[in-house]
């Protein structure tokens, strides 16, 4: 019975997500596509993007090199999808963190009301004020370069984003007389909230999530390219741009227009899946 | 004969705003109660308090004998509790969980309640369901795939799966139309009859009392100005508010104008120096 009921599940699902239009489709597809190359890359990648071939360097593409080479002799093509892995596995921790943690603030937050609530709120103002590019710069400074520092930062950099939205919707969702009755049949109050209501806020939750993901592969990206972010010769898109800089002067800015063109593609691909579910969670 | 929930000077305010003050009254065995008023009258508020969801500023509330606490702590408390007494809300579209299945919310209940075996559950939950008039296909659906009285019928069988002593509608069947109130007011006096449950009705609407219910308590801004049998209440009600809740019942000849006069000239009654 119970695997007719997953069954059953994931059919709606399928159907539902086909359900949003062509634009949502080919975003999830996009995302797919994304995610398949970041697991595969290492067997896709043609040649290996950290050795560079100095005898070739900044060439433009050809049989050898699809998307041509930078200006230290690495395959462009290579280190895009070698780079995948980077570039997603960062914002993926960023969001993790800071869902749970933004879960467990806002619904404690929105759940018990009153004065708590208030303090909690103003606590999440303050954190707001801080720039995440800022937080995770301070992050770097004091426990190094690296994915690490950066990550941890940006979770609690927007943390602040989920916990104000789950907050709102917890404190709206528990006036509901279905929340009243799970109290009265004899529930603990915590069970309640998570067990009950959450679940019933999660397609929205979700949705921030995903927009935030776009949002963190941008910043993520923006630290590599300040140099702060993912060392080399670790391919990353953000680095990979940043490299390019000499290429781009030297009027063969292929090997950075590339990864712009990832970094773009996926967040705004994220942003469009984002923003349909949100759609469909509050419908 | 100890009555099955008495309650006593039931007193709440939020801020400066009295919501019920003084309401008291006792419920035999297998009785049931009307409480009416009008929106704002504190009827719900006293609802509320029966089954613990506001916490009464002063009075008591005892079922069977014994006194409910004013707040539970604590697993073993929390379902004596909810064994006491159960609520039917007036929303049949947002008192059930729309993530589950009629079948599966019942369930949960049963468990909550030590049902540990699960085909004994199962079992149980077809018969709770038979009780309330559905069948095997509504245990499996969502509520939005059901109608309004069939959603109300659920909520009644899930308050019914934790078996109460008392059950508390508030305007259960105020969001349903005219046929299906009769269906379900049918069932409440099925339950009351054959569960033996005591029945504690709040309404604004005396027809729909009158079906359910022995007797009726009239609030009118947070206070008790009537409690007597019904037929007595219908025939020579005494107080003009109980009269107003009369005449605005629609019925030929009926004269929303004058209604709206009267209404006036007992809103101009300060509160507390009740005409008697």
């Amino acid at each position: 019975m119970s695997t007719a009921t997953v069954r059953v599940g994931v059919g709606r699902m399928v159907r539902r997500l086909g359900g949003h239009g062509w634009l949502f489709r080919v975003c999830l597809g996009v995302l797919v596509v994304f995610v398949a190359v970041a697991l595969l890359a290492p067997w896709l990648a043609p040649q290996d993007p950290t050795v560079g071939d100095f005898a070739d360097t900044m060439a433009g593409p050809s049989a050898q090199h699809w998307l041509g080479t930078d200006q230290g002799g690495h395959d462009t093509f290579s280190a895009l999808l070698e780079g995948a892995r980077t570039s997603l596995l960062g914002p993926l921790g960023v969001v993790a963190f800071s869902s749970v943690g933004g879960i467990a603030v806002g619904l404690f937050s929105g759940w018990r009301g009153g004065r708590v609530d208030a303090v909690i709120s103003r606590v999440l103002d303050v954190l707001f004020a801080f720039p995440s590019l800022l937080l995770a710069i301070l992050a770097v400074a004091l426990f190094g370069k690296g994915l690490g520092a950066p990550v941890l930062a940006m979770a609690v950099a927007y943390l602040p984003y989920t916990a104000r939205l789950v907050r709102g919707l917890t404190a709206q969702e528990k006036t509901r007389p279905y929340i009243a009755a799970y109290l009265v049949q004899g529930h603990a109050p915590a069970y309640v909230a998570v067990r009950g209501l959450l679940p019933n806020i999660a397609a929205t939750v979700l949705a921030q999530s995903t927009v935030n993901f776009g949002y963190a592969l941008l910043d993520l990206a923006a630290l590599s390219f300040l140099g702060l972010g993912v060392q080399p010769p670790t391919p990353d898109w953000g680095a990979m741009i940043n490299r390019a800089q000499s290429a781009v002067l030297a009027g063969q800015p292929l090997s950075a227009v590339v990864p712009v063109m990832a970094v773009v593609v996926a967040v705004l691909a994220f942003n469009v899946v984002g923003e349909r579910l949100g759609e469909r969670g509050t419908r | 004969m100890t009555p099955l929930l008495e309650v006593t000077g039931l007193r709440k305010a939020y801020g400066p705003t009295l919501a019920v003050d003084g309401v008291s009254f006792s419920l035999p065995p297998g009785g049931a109660l009307g409480l009416v008023g009008e929106s704002g009258s504190g009827k719900t508020t006293t609802a509320r308090m029966l089954v613990g969801l506001e916490r009464p500023d002063s009075g008591s509330i005892s079922v069977l004998g014994r006194p409910l606490a004013p707040a539970v702590h604590g697993r073993a408390a929390r379902l004596a509790r909810a064994k006491a007494v159960q609520m039917v809300y007036q929303d049949p579209y947002l008192s059930l969980d729309a993530r589950l299945t009629i079948g599966e919310t019942l369930d949960g209940v049963l468990r909550l309640h030590g049902h540990h075996d699960r085909s004994a559950r199962a079992a149980r939950v077809r018969e709770v369901l038979a009780q309330v008039g559905l069948g095997d296909r509504e245990a499996a659906a969502h509520p939005r795939r059901l109608s309004g009285g069939q959603r109300q019928r659920a909520a009644i069988a899930r308050a019914l799966a934790v078996e109460p002593a008392v059950l508390v509608l508030d305007e259960a069947v105020s969001a349903l139309d005219v046929s299906v109130q009769a269906q379900v007011l049918n069932l409440l006096t099925d339950v009351r009859r054959e569960a033996g449950i005591g029945l504690v009705f709040v309404s604004h609407d005396l027809a729909v009392v009158r079906y359910v219910c022995d007797e009726a308590l009239v609030l009118w801004q947070g206070r008790p100005v009537e409690h007597r049998p019904l037929p007595e209440l219908l025939a020579g009600p005494e107080h003009p508010y109980t009269r107003l809740l009369l005449a605005s019942v629609p019925h030929p000849g009926w004269d929303p104008g004058g209604i709206a006069r009267r209404r006036r000239a007992l809103s101009e009654l300060v509160p507390g120096e009740r005409p008697d």
